[in-house]
């Protein structure tokens, strides 16, 4: 699987620019070209591209929606070789952005909303983070309810090795080598070590599944073909619609991730692409992400969650350890020693 | 042609110049050291972090492997808004691991510890190397770690130093100057105030200018204005008296001449006639020498103030009238006598007027005095004394009180004796600091010309 999954990232990477994205939506008329690469669904994010279009009738706005290592890939190529480059490129792998704007990839910008966002959220003034989302546990409501509910990875671990049988093949997590959003994820978790390695123990013993794309686990959760995904981005959970569908943000500690925008060093519109930051930042558009679940409203009072238990995940050099080969390859190898492939039928 | 600045815009450009420059030169060496330190900070932390990932270094299987630090990464964060670079290279320089597998940096100095500077994608870059050394049974050779940064934390360190280190002083810059201005307007007040009275003074005016309260060195200056205006105001009083007295002084004597050379022309008879015209030439003759004594004490007046005062030995001077033979003219016959010691009498004065001064004392003892004259030259004291002695009891108390006044002609003086002889000497007294001095005792009326002793040359 871990030989797969690097052939696959080895191709996704040589192939990158002709790797065709997942989708692609247009909105306006106008006779400017504008160019957003995203990994962000379309479904989620339409109705504030559409209120974009709205406000600027002078753009023809093109939206492609990517994988994370593909856009990734296709991100890098562009910087490298300065061909055909997005406008404005936002991505929840973060890490990769982060990598990208430290290879100089990105240009600067400033303005009073990009100044007003916390220092985790910003770096350089080349990198922004447009949203609040915290990796939660997603669980089916008919399969766990009431006591059985895991408020922690401790919970969680408890739960598995009291009832083995009941979890087996029944937990669905990212494959980490496939997403780069899972990837981060299992990297920032790989951190706070302890509950890491006991984790993935616990997940391998009930044989977890380790499988692509946010919406196809949670359609699982709500099928009941899971009773939990562990560390999926609460977005999806909100957006899923599936009533069945229960979402945990862990109180031992919760990462929260906000989607990184940059604008390439040598896009043809960056001053629309500015202008697009600004507009995203604005509150009326943070209300629209609220709306999508892109704009978490994280409150102790709301959610049980202490200040002390949300580890945001900081828009900084160090996430370049993420991206690390050396640190990549142990990290898989240790996941891959401890799962099954959720490909296998 | 331009207005030439006054002394105290100079002296205030020139405050400027000093403290500009001085500022200049202080903003330098202020921007170096800052700039070293903010290097020096900055490298430590690059080497933390090269340290820190050379110290992750593990031999597995034969070969080594990084499992990078988030730490190190942490340290490098400690400059929050500058790209990084790291890679860590095998023996042969094969990429164990590093930030890009297509791209990397080659240290200047392959295989050498230490600090660099490169570009990372175009932007000015400093990094480290560290080398580890592993002896171990599968594995052995040199790793190489380099870690580099950009250099934004370093420049905004710099200028922040910078700014704290200069905001104080360009604060005293301005006080200094605030200073400078005070003390140099204070300094040049009097300067003005002179300047101002010089602009709205008369130019007839020759008055001095007060110097009280002013600076030394335009005490002095000041002074010699002083003096020349009093010089110059000397002289004009000098020709004003030369206009009068010649008026006056001429007036009579010219009127009685026309009289008396009118009355010869209508005097029939010989004898008559010859006499009229005898007592006309002996008039004319008094006439000139009246003219003469008019002149020499201009002369004297003159140079009293304006030649320049040279050694002279008053025997010289005795000597020189007593071989000038005028005195035979205006007395014949009568004995004329030296009296002249081995020692000089040297005065600092001119011997022109000298000279005057003394044939005006001689000729006035040879004119009122009673024979023997007696003319001679002797240093007492501190003073140099050029005296004139006779027989004679010397003139009435009345007369003496008033010696050497200007027109003191009395009834007992003759057409001939003018009272400008003695006025001569008397301004010869002033105009060297000296003053006449008269004595009467059983030998007869000696009267002198005082003037300070030069001292004696060695």
């Amino acid at each position: 699987m871990i030989r797969f999954a690097r052939l696959l990232a080895f191709l996704a990477f040589i192939a990158g620019p002709l790797a065709a994205q997942e989708d692609t939506a247009r909105f306006g008329t106008g006779q400017t070209e504008f160019l957003i690469r995203s990994t962000t669904d379309i479904a989620i994010i339409r109705p504030v591209i559409a209120r974009f279009a709205e406000l600027r009738p002078d753009l023809a706005i093109t939206y492609e929606q990517w994988g994370s290592n593909a856009l990734f890939a296709r991100s890098r190529a562009d910087c490298r070789d300065g061909t055909d480059p997005a406008d404005a490129v936002f991505s929840s792998a973060v890490h990769q952005m982060v990598w990208l704007v430290n290879a100089a990839c990105a240009q600067a910008y400033r303005s009073a909303a990009t100044q007003a966002l916390p220092p985790s959220r910003r770096w350089r003034d080349e990198l922004w983070g447009i949203s609040t989302e915290p990796a939660v546990i997603a669980y089916n409501k008919t399969l766990l309810s009431g006591a059985e509910v895991p408020r922690d990875r401790f919970a969680l671990l408890d739960a598995i090795r009291e009832r083995p049988a009941f979890f087996r093949n029944r937990i669905a997590t990212y494959d980490i080598a496939e997403s780069g959003l899972g990837y981060l994820f299992a990297y920032s978790d790989s951190l706070e070590a302890t509950t890491f390695g006991a984790l993935l123990e616990g997940f391998s013993r009930v044989d977890a599944v380790a499988t692509c794309c946010s919406a196809e686990i949670i359609a699982g959760v709500a099928e009941g073909r899971y009773v939990l995904a562990y560390n999926v981005l609460g977005s999806y959970v909100l957006n899923s619609d599936a009533a069945q569908v229960g979402m945990i943000l862990p109180e031992d500690y919760t990462l929260i991730l906000s989607r990184a925008y940059m604008i390439p060093r040598a896009a043809r519109q960056a001053a629309t692409a500015a202008r697009f930051l600004d507009f995203l930042l604005t509150s009326e558009v943070q209300a629209l992400l609220a709306q999508s679940g892109l704009v978490a409203k994280i409150d102790a009072t709301e959610t049980g969650l202490s200040a002390s238990a949300q580890r945001f995940i900081p828009l900084s050099p160090s996430l370049l350890v993420a991206r690390d080969a050396n640190r990549r390859d142990q990290l898989l190898q240790f996941w891959s020693d401890t799962f099954q492939s959720g490909y296998l039928p | 042609m331009a207005e030439p600045r006054a002394l105290a815009t100079r002296v205030l450009v020139a405050v400027l110049s000093i403290l500009l420059l001085g500022g200049v030169l202080v903003a330098a060496s202020t921007w170096w050291n800052g700039q070293q330190a903010a290097r020096q900070s900055y490298d430590r932390i690059l080497l933390g972090a090269a340290n820190d990932i050379a110290e992750s270094i593990r031999i597995q299987g034969g070969a080594p492997v990084v499992v990078l630090p988030v730490s190190a990464f942490e340290l490098l964060a400690q400059a929050p808004d500058d790209r990084v670079y790291y890679a860590v290279h095998g023996p042969g320089g094969v990429l164990i691991t590093g930030l890009d597998p297509q791209f990397w940096i080659e240290p200047p100095r392959p295989g050498r510890a230490g600090f660099f500077d490169a570009a990372l994608d175009g932007e000015p870059a400093r990094f480290v190397t560290v080398t580890r050394r592993f002896v171990e049974r599968e594995f052995s050779g040199s790793v190489e770690v380099v870690v580099g940064q950009t250099l934004r934390a370093r420049a905004t360190m710099t200028r922040e130093l910078s700014i704290d280190a200069l905001l104080p002083m360009a604060l005293a810059g301005g006080a200094l100057l605030l200073i400078a201005w005070a003390v140099v307007r204070t300094a040049m007040r009097p300067l003005e105030a002179i300047t101002e009275d010089l602009a709205r003074r008369d130019p007839y005016d020759l008055t001095a200018v007060p110097t009280e309260g002013l600076p030394r060195e335009m005490q002095v200056m000041l002074g010699a204005m002083n003096r020349f205006m009093g010089r110059l105001d000397g002289q004009v009083d000098a020709m004003r008296t030369l206009i009068s007295d010649t008026a006056h002084q001429l007036r009579t004597p010219v009127a009685a001449i026309r009289i008396q050379a009118e009355s010869a022309m209508s005097e029939d008879e010989p004898a008559l006639r010859s006499r009229a015209l005898d007592r006309l030439l002996s008039r004319t003759r008094s006439l000139g020498t009246l003219l003469e004594q008019l002149l020499s004490r201009a002369l004297v007046v003159h140079r009293g103030d304006s030649a320049p005062r040279v050694l002279v030995d008053l025997r010289d001077v005795a000597l020189e009238i007593m071989e000038h033979d005028d005195h035979a003219l205006i007395s014949p016959g009568t004995p004329l006598k030296l009296a002249i010691g081995d020692r000089p009498v040297m005065v600092r004065a001119d011997a022109f007027s000298l000279g005057e001064a003394g044939r005006n004392l001689l000729s006035n003892a040879l004119a009122h005095g009673a024979p023997p004259v007696t003319i001679g030259a002797e240093r007492r004291g501190t003073d140099a004394i050029l005296w004139v002695r006779d027989n004679g009891p010397g003139p009435r108390d009345a007369v003496l009180a008033r010696l050497g006044e200007r027109f003191n002609r009395s009834a007992d003086s003759r057409e001939s004796g003018a009272g400008i002889g003695l006025s001569i000497v008397k301004s010869v007294a002033t105009a060297f600091g000296g003053r006449m001095e008269t004595a009467q005792d059983a030998e007869g009326f000696r009267i002198a010309l005082v003037l300070p002793a030069e001292r004696d040359a060695p």
